[in-house]
């Protein structure tokens, strides 16, 4: 059985992309920022350009945040997170102020410093490290490479961490705690290894669904 | 492991159809911006630009319906100009399946709107674009209204103020290097270039695989934007990232095909291949590979 993704719809970002990468896919998605519907969905995605503040303001006004919380923490959920929707799930971000996060993995939001030859925002193809085990990156190359547009990163326990790109300094590619996956760099937008990933997400809620 | 040097596709939409500009004076007609980037995609293109050059001048946005068609087919990241001119419009493009904005006219007026535009968005969607022109006594200046109108504005300073106020990006576009297929011109780009902190994307002159690889080689560029080169040859950019590779820099190669066993000619064409080889090749499938 096909599994069904909700794609939050909170007014950040390019949700369109998100949806047509699943759609070249086969996989059904609907885009829902009604409560029900993203109680009724098998995985939840949240994606997300743009900033922090504005992003959690735009959760919390569409009350949003209590309800995704109790899918999440309560009720396992699988859960993906994109970009922004990775940082989103911290406890917090300097993101130009200090805002408080979902909080659902322990972690701060931290700007990206300027190196030379690193400029900031880390913007383009990267390769990451990842753990070979973690099942989102199955039948993934080594040298596959990642698409990143972000000038924040997520800091949390390394225990935590499932891939890191190397910018200088490591950054957190992914994170994975539990049924919460998320993803500093955009999958939808990554071509075929992203393509490979998210396929490797529905497969892993359809799987979940099945046993 | 660095992050890879970007070759982006530069779409120049004119009137609704996709064009091939000359000094921005001239334009060839191409054909239509969806069907270009979905081959584009396909063949392994690490962005495309899309922007509607008569937009600003007729005081019009570009259309939302070629953007929603554009978006449809790009798997890789999509950055949209043409007319951008205040935060609704680039909220508009967002929701039209943008990545990220171009706004270059509109910056003359309201320079504010970088700053504005990226505390609701984030600094790493807004690029700010600039038409550079470079006089016959050698010295670069900033043109506003399609290259028609000299703003007096040192490039390298201009930038700096952009990426300042908010650009996460800039887009450099060199007016008298436009479709000459004569190189980049790497000594504007380095110059703007080492002003700034943020990528710079260099735009306009790539006739070879060759001025690719010397702007990469001499500036600090972090992206290629290649406009005409890659509209007339099967699987373009998949052939000139091979051809880059080569010669050692480190690309992203998304395509199963390397053309490690052809030679690809210097104008970034492959060469003809022998009979023989030909033959021997003929009941070789390879199958498309299942996501």
């Amino acid at each position: 059985m096909k599994p069904t993704i909700a794609i939050v719809d909170y007014g950040m970002g390019n949700l369109a992309s998100v949806a047509s990468a699943f759609a070249a896919l086969d996989v059904p998605t609907v885009i829902t920022q009604d409560r029900e519907a993203l109680a009724g969905a098998d995985g939840i995605l949240l994606p997300g350009v743009g900033a922090f503040g504005q992003a959690m303001s735009n959760l919390r006004t569409l009350d949003l945040v209590g309800p995704l919380t109790e899918l999440m923490m309560d009720r396992q959920r699988p859960f993906l997170g994109i970009c922004l929707g990775m940082q989103l799930i911290a406890e917090r971000s300097v993101e130009l102020g200090e805002h408080q996060g979902l909080d659902w993995i322990s972690g701060t939001v931290e700007a990206i410093p300027a190196s030379d030859g690193h400029p900031v925002p880390h913007v383009g193809w990267s390769e990451v490290r990842f753990d070979p085990a973690d099942p989102l990156f199955a039948r993934i190359d080594d040298d596959a490479c990642f698409y990143f547009d972000h000038s924040y990163v997520l800091r949390t326990d390394p225990s935590n961490v499932s891939a890191s790109a190397d910018y200088g300094r490591s950054l957190t590619a992914v994170v994975r705690s539990g049924n919460l996956v998320a993803t500093q760099f955009h999958p939808e937008k990554s071509q075929r290894a992203g393509l490979k990933l998210l396929r490797n997400f529905s497969n892993s809620i359809a799987d979940r669904m099945e046993g | 492991m660095a992050t890879k040097r970007r070759i982006v596709a530069a779409l120049l939409v004119r009137d609704g159809i996709l064009v091939q500009s000359i000094g921005f004076r001239r334009y060839l007609p191409v054909g239509k911006a969806e069907i270009a980037a979905r081959f584009l995609d396909d063949w392994g293109v690490d962005e495309i630009v899309l922007l509607d050059i008569s937009a600003s001048r007729q005081g019009r946005l570009i259309p939302i319906d070629l953007v929603e068609r554009v978006a449809r087919v790009c798997r890789v990241p999509l950055t949209v100009g043409g007319g951008i001119g205040s935060v609704e419009d680039v909220r508009t493009m967002i929701q039209a399946g943008a990545d990220k904005v171009s706004i270059n006219a509109a910056l003359f007026a309201d320079p504010d709107l970088l700053g504005t535009a990226a505390s609701q968005f984030g600094v790493q969607c807004i690029v700010a674009a600039m038409d550079v022109l470079r006089a016959e006594d050698g010295t670069t200046r900033v043109f506003a209204e399609c290259g028609m109108h000299d703003t007096g504005r040192n490039p390298a300073d201009l930038a700096r103020t952009y990426a300042e106020a908010g650009a996460g990006e800039i887009l450099l576009n060199a007016i008298h290097a436009d479709g000459q297929r004569e190189g980049y011109d790497c000594a504007l780009v380095e110059k703007v270039a080492s002003a700034i902190a943020a990528p710079l994307i260099a735009l306009g002159g790539a006739g070879r695989p060759d001025h690719i690889r010397e702007l990469f080689e001499s500036t600090r560029a972090s992206a290629a934007a290649v406009g005409n080169m890659l509209h007339y040859c099967e699987h373009s950019v998949a052939v000139l990232k091979s051809s880059l590779q080569r010669e050692g820099l480190d690309l992203r190669l998304d395509s199963q095909a390397d053309y490690r066993h052809m030679t690809v000619l210097p104008e970034g064409r492959l060469d003809r291949r022998p009979e023989h080889e030909l033959e021997a090749e003929i009941f070789q499938h390879i199958p498309r590979e299942v996501i």
